[in-house]
């Protein structure tokens, strides 16, 4: 485990050595951006859209109590999506999604030797492969945070008003009320790690696939296991570091 | 010329090469032959640097390739081109693009000074007209094909290949060896071929290393071969039903 990390450490240098040629490597990070981002709207959009509804729900079930004002649950809907639900259930979902994915994509070239050909050639292989997925992966998570972030608060006010749990001139007052901006730092501060995490460690797994198919499979099963877990730690981690 | 010297590599404990010196001669095909796991694409790995030797030297024209730093190997790996076993053709590319790709990344040549170059080699492999396919429409012999386009789009000096014959029928193995010994004396390249095929062999094969146990059992010539005095390599020649009834009526 250890040498895995020092493996691990020793591929990221070799990612950010200077491009060779950076009008391919710009190319190479549009296409990226927009599978990574633009391809992952509508899941993570569905995603927040309920999870916000749900969580109103939830909140107003729990805060039956004459003691505190409706409002409170647009409030802490707002508070816990931007915090928590929004960077972390995105980034577990992207692990599945854009993880196993990446994994398999350099674990196949790998085992078909492309990997190779490319170093053939005397191109750097993990800054070609690797650099554009993490560049995508630390600007785009951020952005599909802030979309879920308004999707989930959306989520939130329709669910609250079909089911007659809050009405939705309590929820609309509710999330304007005591806005706190940091927390939107904190919320990008962790999807750009997270983005970091499921680019890195997936094209990790890719790269040092050893063997056939077979194993390219299982690279993309421990992909999504590793990023799982290392996204709730440094969750833990940063929330513990800023809050 | 490319010469080798004491090559060890083991994988763990798996010790594949123990020690293989030898000279690969340029405007030749320089044959490494061997049973399935003798470490024939091991040792052409180490050559490219693929792998790092544990011991040994890979001399190019004068330059150890293992003693030189990151950018001196660049300068040599634009030197070189590989054929793999596979072809291991960009999936993500379509045929021109995969032998532009490194015109793209070495080259400052404009776009249609690429495309000439690019049409030069697809027709030098009889490809002409198939820039817009992708490799998972293309037949074994075609990738291959390609694959060879790809590694001549730099004019190389040295040219490696890995089991050219693999996956293709003998009519189309046959046509695969006969390009890679006219480009090589064509272009007077340093041409080492792996393969454990004897059509190739007797084909193409003007200089021979045989691997055993991971040692360089013999070398010679296509014609010295079915002469040669060596039980391993007689086995090896050998091992087909229609080499040995060949061999019964010589
Ligand atoms: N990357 C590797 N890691 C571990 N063992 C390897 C690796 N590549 C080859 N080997 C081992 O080295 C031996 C020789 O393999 P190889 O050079 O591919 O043989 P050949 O090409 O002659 O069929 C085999 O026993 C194989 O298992
Ligand atoms: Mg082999």
């Amino acid at each position: 485990m250890f040498t895995d990390f020092g493996r691990y450490i020793l591929l990221l240098k070799s990612v950010f050595k200077r491009p060779e040629k950076w009008n391919i490597y710009s190319k190479n990070i549009f296409n990226e951006m927009v599978y990574i981002g633009v391809e992952s709207i509508y899941l993570i959009g569905i995603i927040s859209l309920f999870v916000g509804a749900v969580m109103t729900l939830q909140i107003a079930f729990q805060l039956q109590s004459d003691l505190i004002p409706r409002t409170i649950i647009g409030s802490v809907n707002r508070d816990s999506a931007i915090l928590e639900l929004s960077p972390t259930i995105s980034a577990l979902v992207l692990a599945g999604k854009i993880g196993s994915s990446i994994s398999s994509e350099i674990g196949t070239m790998r085992v078909t030797e492309q990997i190779d050909a490319l170093e053939i050639m005397g191109i750097n292989a993990p800054g070609y492969l690797i650099l554009p997925k993490i560049l995508a992966g630390i600007t785009m998570i951020p952005l599909l945070v802030v979309i879920s972030i308004g999707l989930a608060i959306l989520g939130g006010y329709m669910g609250g008003s079909f089911s007659g749990a809050i009405s939705g001139a309590d929820y609309y007052r509710g999330i304007t009320e005591g806005f706190n901006p940091y927390t939107i730092a904190v919320s990008l501060v962790k999807a750009f790690f997270f983005g970091f995490i499921i680019t890195s460690v997936s094209a990790y797994q890719g790269f040092y696939v050893k063997g056939s198919a077979l194993e390219v499979g299982r690279a993309s099963t421990k992909t999504v296991v590793i990023s799982c877990i290392s996204i709730l730690c440094a969750d833990y981690v940063i929330t513990g570091l800023m809050l | 010329m490319i010469e080798i010297k004491d090559i060890h590599k083991s994988f763990d404990d798996n010790y594949v090469l123990k020690g293989i010196s030898a000279t690969f001669t340029d405007g030749m095909n320089n044959l490494i032959i061997g049973g399935s796991g003798s470490g024939k694409t091991t040792l052409l790995k180490c050559m490219v640097g693929l792998h790092a030797p544990d011991q040994g030297s890979v001399i190019y024209d004068g330059r150890d390739f293992t003693r030189l730093n990151t950018e001196e190997r660049i300068d040599i790996r634009k030197e070189i081109g590989m054929l793999f076993q596979n072809s291991a053709l960009f999936d993500s590319m379509t045929v021109e693009e995969n032998i532009m790709f490194p015109l793209n990344m070495f080259t400052n040549q404009s776009k249609e000074e690429k495309l000439d170059r690019v049409n030069f080699c697809l027709e030098r492999v009889d490809l002409k007209g198939k820039n817009k396919l992708y490799p998972s429409e293309l037949s074994g012999g075609m990738k291959k094909r390609v694959g060879i386009a790809r590694a001549i789009s730099m004019q190389p000096r040295y040219l490696f290949v890995d089991e050219p014959n693999s996956g293709l029928d003998p009519k189309t193995a046959i046509l695969i060896d006969e390009l890679i010994n006219e480009i090589t004396d064509e272009y007077n390249i340093t041409t080492v071929v792996v393969t454990h095929d004897m059509n190739s062999v007797m084909g193409i094969g003007e200089k021979i290393i045989f691997l055993y146990d991971g040692y360089k059992e013999w070398e010679g010539s296509n014609q010295e071969i079915v002469n040669a005095d060596n039980k391993q390599l007689n086995d090896f020649v050998f091992a087909s039903k229609f080499a040995q009834a060949a061999r019964e009526k010589m």
